[in-house]
């Protein structure tokens, strides 16, 4: 079974800072990490290929220091990992994005499940994934929490809901964005750390695949970034105050019943 | 000279920091409390590696080196030092001894599991009357046959009791002094071995320490690690390393301690600002910051240097001297940042200084550090 992951690498949101002058994030010095439901997604293939044999390759679009999320990916123990990079793919939004790498799974021939995060924990926009599968005409099936069944021609998942989750077949080739609930990413180990150090990660650029190139970067996106900001924090709730329980609800009742929420 | 990471070194020392925060953070407290070992968190350690890491494939190693174990030694200790000892007692003082001296047979035999962390390792030379004075040991091992027969006890032993894999030191011939010290690799199921009481500690909680019993245990000749005779070295090149280790222990405690110790100086609030913003507190952080930065690099060359082949007695002894007493003065000067808070067990800079106090002490005090210091430069 030949299963490609589409990973991004993310600045660390525990530590983004926006620069106030400029309204862009400052990238310098916080850390990038694998976004992390793409490591749900790799967890998610790599149990795969346990299961049915096969490989497992990553595809990412980005800039030469994503080999870092890549080097990660093979070190959980993916077979090979792929790098779109290239100017050319630079300022590209979700639309543009997903070109491009529907373009290099085209390059990279059969395939038979892609596997994605459901969003990305910078833009959260969940849409990549989804453009992707329709870019090559398959299938898709999004925030899948459980993978139960897979055949030659069908695999049958489990997609969450707010209220339980539905049971879907659909026919392979097939995309799948998954959810955080789907599996616990295992560490990478020592030993798959230093070899995947030494493994080659193959760059491609525009020209190694085909695209049309009106389609990517700036030219290819339709949405432009006016502004990011941190949202003003709402007022602080009410503080009161009272020497009793019994006086403190008394207080409460009374404010609750003033506001008419009661 | 060099003073960056390889980009190995680096991702090692990522990959024991992300364990750290995610699997040993969120449970040091308790455990700490309850004075618990994790087997669990141990074995998930060995699953990943963190016991591989400096040696060679054929015995199941990742083939990285010294530093990059030391680094994770360091990691682990920024969150939970007693972890970091765990690994630190079964890698640097079990694996590494059999490792350098051992037989074929015994490698495989016993290196291989302790290596893939399927097996814990622990070192027994410390009696209650041979602390420091390690040639004055009781435990006798006397030959039988084919075997030899081994009585005495051993306390203080790190790993004790929940260890598989022990390297003990008997004296097999009394006449000769430190000559008639030989080591011998023992089974924690071998008849007549048991474990005496559990020590309660100061620190170091989430580390079992436990105190060996042998009771005419019989140990076939194939066990005896080195030649006979040669424990004696056996053990103090084994504690050369072992230092490496305590060291990269202290410098983890002391990185732990300061990182807290700033993020809280940011976000109390006392007379309107931030305490981070009174000098008084901010010089001491810089004091903090620059002792640990020195003991970080003489840690690091140690390794090297052992690494590298070369001499690293001196070194060793300087790098545990030198970051163990920096463990115990950063703790204690976050303790006072801390304030009030800091001496409660609310917060983790109460454990922390609590744990500083043994790297002063064990393999080798302080003291002893002087001497194997002084003794290499006024040889």
């Amino acid at each position: 079974m030949d299963i490609v992951v589409c990973v991004k690498q993310v600045p660390d949101t525990t530590e983004v800072k926006i620069d106030p002058e400029t309204n862009t994030l400052i990238r310098q010095g916080v850390p990038s990490i694998v976004n992390p439901f793409d490591k749900n997604a790799v967890e998610a293939a790599l149990q795969l290929r346990e299961k049915y044999g096969g490989k497992v390759t990553i595809l990412s679009m980005g800039p030469l220091q994503s080999k870092e999320a890549l080097k990660e990916c093979l070190a959980m123990g993916a077979d090979e990992a792929i790098l779109l990079s290239d100017r050319a793919f630079g300022g590209s939004d979700t639309l543009a994005t997903s070109h491009a790498l529907a373009a290099g799974l085209r390059k990279m021939g059969k395939v038979d499940i892609i596997l994605c995060g459901k969003q990305a924990i910078d833009g959260d926009t969940a849409q990549v994934g989804p453009e992707i599968a329709e870019h090559l005409g398959i299938a898709q099936v999004t925030y899948v929490s459980k993978i139960t069944a897979v055949d030659e021609q069908v695999i049958r998942v489990e997609r969450e809901h707010e209220e339980g989750y539905e049971v879907i077949e659909a026919q392979m080739p097939v995309l799948l964005t998954v959810v955080k609930s789907i599996n616990e990413p295992r560490y990478p180990t020592v030993k798959g750390t230093m070899k995947a150090n030494r493994k080659e990660i193959p760059i491609w650029t525009v020209d190694d695949v085909e695209v049309d190139r009106d389609a990517l970067g700036l030219k290819g996106s339709p949405t432009q970034v006016r502004r990011i900001f941190t949202p003003e924090r709402r007022v602080q709730g009410e503080i009161m105050q009272a020497d009793t329980a019994r006086e403190a609800a008394a207080l409460l009742v009374k404010r609750l019943v003033d506001v008419k929420i009661i | 000279m060099q003073f960056q990471l390889t980009e190995d070194q680096q991702m090692v020392q990522k990959l024991a920091r992300d364990f750290a925060e995610k699997r040993l953070a969120p449970s040091v407290a308790e455990r700490d409390e309850k004075e618990e070992f994790s087997r669990e968190l141990f074995n998930e350690m060995g699953e990943m590696g963190l016991t591989s890491i400096c040696f060679p494939e054929a015995y199941g190693g990742a083939e990285g080196d010294v530093l990059s174990y030391i680094l994770a030694v360091e990691e682990l200790s920024k969150v939970d030092d007693g972890i970091g000892i765990t690994l630190s007692a079964t890698v640097s003082l079990c694996a590494w001894p059999i490792y350098a001296y051992g037989t074929e047979e015994q490698k495989q035999k016993y290196l291989v599991p302790l290596v893939e962390g399927e097996k814990l390792g622990a070192f027994g030379l410390t009696e209650p009357n041979a602390g420091t004075d390690a040639a004055a040991q009781q435990t006798v091992a006397v030959a039988d046959g084919d075997d030899y027969i081994l009585n005495g006890s051993k306390v203080f032993i790190t790993n004790g009791g929940e260890a598989e894999t022990y390297v003990v030191f008997a004296m097999t011939d009394k006449s000769r002094g430190t000559r008639g010290i030989t080591a011998f690799i023992v089974e924690k199921d071998m008849p007549g071995f048991t474990f005496g009481k559990k020590e309660h500690k100061m620190g170091i909680h989430t580390s079992l320490t436990n105190e060996l019993v042998f009771q005419n245990v019989r140990l076939p000749k194939e066990n005896m690690l080195g030649k006979i005779g040669e424990g004696f070295k056996i053990a103090m090149s084994t504690l050369d390393g072992g230092r490496i280790g305590v060291a990269a222990q202290a410098l983890g405690i002391a990185q732990g301690a300061l990182d807290h110790a700033i993020k809280y100086s940011k976000e109390r609030v006392q007379f309107g600002k931030p305490i981070a913003h009174n000098q008084a507190l901010a010089f001491m952080m810089a004091d903090m910051a620059t002792k640990i930065d020195a003991a970080r690099l003489l840690v690091y060359r140690a390794a090297y240097l052992k690494d590298q082949g070369l001499p690293y007695s001196k070194e060793a002894a300087m790098a545990k001297l030198y970051a163990s007493d920096v463990a115990m003065e950063v703790t204690t000067d976050a303790v006072q940042i801390f304030g009030g808070y800091g001496y409660s067990r609310e917060y983790p800079v109460e454990r922390l200084m609590r744990n500083a106090k043994i790297t002063q002490i064990y393999e080798g005090t302080n003291q002893v550090q002087r001497m194997v210091i002084s003794g290499a430069i006024l040889k």
